[in-house]
């Protein structure tokens, strides 16, 4: 195939997979008359943008959704990589009776999809009257098996001396992990919170189980609310929400582009 | 130094350590246990009543249906999103320019919020005003019901499964394909291997093996896992022609609060994960005594 071709059919599958992101933005401005008269422009002849965004704002709580997001996203990640990088630390280069016993089980975690747990984690958490709260979001994903695995294969491949210096300096266990090994470990901690925010972000699954109503809804419960709720057949204003809480991922994502394939690659392994 | 290391490796995996066990390890085996009684949301204490929930399962036209489909969609989604990610990452590879921006392009829905692009996938495929059964009009043609239709909807929900697979795996092809050193593929063609086909069938597909082998196992567990779509756009209707897995696992146990027939489906969908899985050691482990 010349370089020419290649081109072309690169252009044309990418066109595809850009299809519902431009028709997703095309509708969100147009008014509800042009969208059902189905033509195939995208450039409305009367912009909507106002009308259709405005209802979105008017009729859901979209700023709700989007800070219950980040509550939620930050939350976990800062309790997954709490419990983490602690107990990777200690898998690498700590040498304990019961070392290859909690690397057994950290081996048997990652065998369990998170759907697993599910219903007897509902039915505690329902029990403790922790339903629709964002504890009830949080907690069940703040241990990651995946994070301490992660982090082990990372901090093994960090030099002994690095540690030794530290400890001849007088440094404790805890301090060396916090203040010399996790500064080390930026580009896996950063792979890793990109990883976790982008699985948390967009999760359906939790959120609809263990959130009613609009109050801790998340931008995935959001989107699905304000489908079934208040769109109906209003598709401009669907289009409109859908553009606003996909919108801050895929601006991160633009910006460092580079980091996000990287960190998913490598943290790909998860699933 | 060395009791003092023991206690500093207990202390530090204490807070994973109880995590673990509180939020992992003891609602997993009460999920299995669960399985095997007839508890309902309320109704405590549960009776154990052995395998009844499976032997339900097996004469239950719903959950047949649901696993039917769910091996339908996963063999529709796993083979194209496998062969897709293959074929634009040697593609991006061999490119001259716009590495980059393709690989942004094709990346994108990775990180687009699922719930979401459903959304504008089904104004794309809606009947009426849909866009996709406007350009079918122009040519002529009456364009199906898609997400509508009984016969439709599952192929539908596929299509939007690769169009969302697809760059996630060929992220991985291409740290694959990095991998293997290019002198290789330039000795074979010294060697005789003329054409591009020849050297990507001698050379690339061979030591590539490892990396196909984790991105087939991987997109047949991320799509058995297929949810989001359905409990977007469909709800496994219309007419049950869309309900899949987890999506019954999930209104057994979250709506009708049978969460024990719930926990028996959550098992036989462990177990196909936990099966994928153990056939992608098998067959790593072939590959390295025959290999």
């Amino acid at each position: 195939m010349g370089s020419a071709v290649r081109l072309v059919v690169l252009s044309a599958l990418g066109l595809f997979i850009l299809m519902p992101y431009i028709w997703m933005v095309s509708a969100s401005l147009k008014p509800t008359d042009e969208i059902f008269r189905a033509s195939l422009t995208l450039i409305p002849e009367t912009f909507a943008a106002a009308e259709n965004f405005g209802r979105v704002f008017a009729r859901v709580p979209v700023v709700d959704y989007l800070v219950n997001g980040v509550i939620v996203c930050g939350g976990i990640l800062f309790f997954q990589l709490l419990f983490a990088v602690p107990a990777g630390y200690a898998l690498a280069k700590l040498r304990f009776a019961g070392r290859e016993f909690v690397f057994g089980a950290v081996m048997l975690g990652l065998l369990v999809p998170p759907h697993v747990p599910a219903l007897p984690l509902y039915a505690g958490l329902s029990a403790l009257g922790w339903l629709n709260t964002f504890g009830a979001l949080i907690v069940p994903s703040t241990i990651s098996v995946f994070a301490i695995f992660l982090f082990r294969q990372f901090f093994k491949s960090l030099p002994d001396e690095l540690i030794h210096a530290a400890r001849i300096d007088g440094m404790s266990e805890l301090a060396i992990v916090w203040r010399v090994i996790l500064p080390n470990a930026l580009p896996a901690a950063t792979a890793f919170a990109i990883f976790s925010v982008v699985a948390h972000w967009n999760d359906l699954f939790w959120p609809l189980i263990v959130v009613t109503g609009h109050e801790r809804a998340t931008p995935a419960l959001g989107v699905l609310y304000f489908r079934t709720e208040e769109a109906g057949d209003d598709f401009g204003a669907l289009m409109a929400a859908c553009a606003i809480m996909t919108a801050p991922l895929v601006l991160a994502f633009l910006v460092a582009q580079r980091r996000f394939v990287e960190g998913i690659a490598t943290t790909g392994l998860k699933g | 130094m060395r009791r003092g290391e023991t206690l500093a490796g207990w202390l530090l995996t204490l807070p994973a350590a109880l995590a673990f066990l509180a939020l992992l390890l003891l609602p997993t085996v009460a999920a299995v246990t669960l399985a095997f009684t007839d508890y309902e949301l309320g109704e405590w204490p549960p009776n154990w009543i052995g395998t009844e929930n499976f032997q339900e399962m097996w004469t239950d036209r719903g959950f047949r249906t649901s696993f039917r489909n769910t091996v339908v969609y996963v063999a529709i989604v796993a083979p194209l999103s496998v062969l897709g990610g293959l074929g634009l990452a040697l593609l991006i590879e061999s490119a001259a320019r716009g590495r980059a921006f393709f690989r942004a392009v094709f990346f994108l829905p990775v990180v687009s919020l699922t719930v979401a692009m459903a959304a504008a996938w089904q104004y794309l495929l809606h009947p009426t005003i849909g866009p996709v059964n406007a350009l079918l009009r122009v040519f002529g043609i009456a364009g199906p019901t898609w997400l509508s239709g009984s016969d439709t909807v599952l192929i539908s929900l596929a299509f939007i499964g690769v169009w969302e697979a697809v760059g996630f795996n060929m992220v991985l092809f291409m740290a694959g394909l990095t991998a293997i050193p290019k002198e290789l593929r330039e000795a074979a063609a010294v060697d005789g291997a003329r054409t591009a086909w020849d050297r990507f069938r001698l050379v690339t597909w061979p030591l590539l093996g490892p990396t196909t082998l984790f991105v087939v196992t991987i997109s047949l567990i991320r799509s058995v896992r297929v949810f989001d779509t359905v409990a977007v756009l469909t709800r496994g209707g219309p007419n049950k022609a869309s309900e899949v897995l987890l999506y019954t696992m999930y209104t057994e146990g979250f709506t009708y609060l049978r969460l024990g027939y719930s926990a028996a489906i959550t098992l036989v969908f462990l177990v196909i994960v936990l099966g994928l899985m153990l056939l992608q050691t098998r067959v790593m482990d072939r590959r390295v005594h025959y290999g």
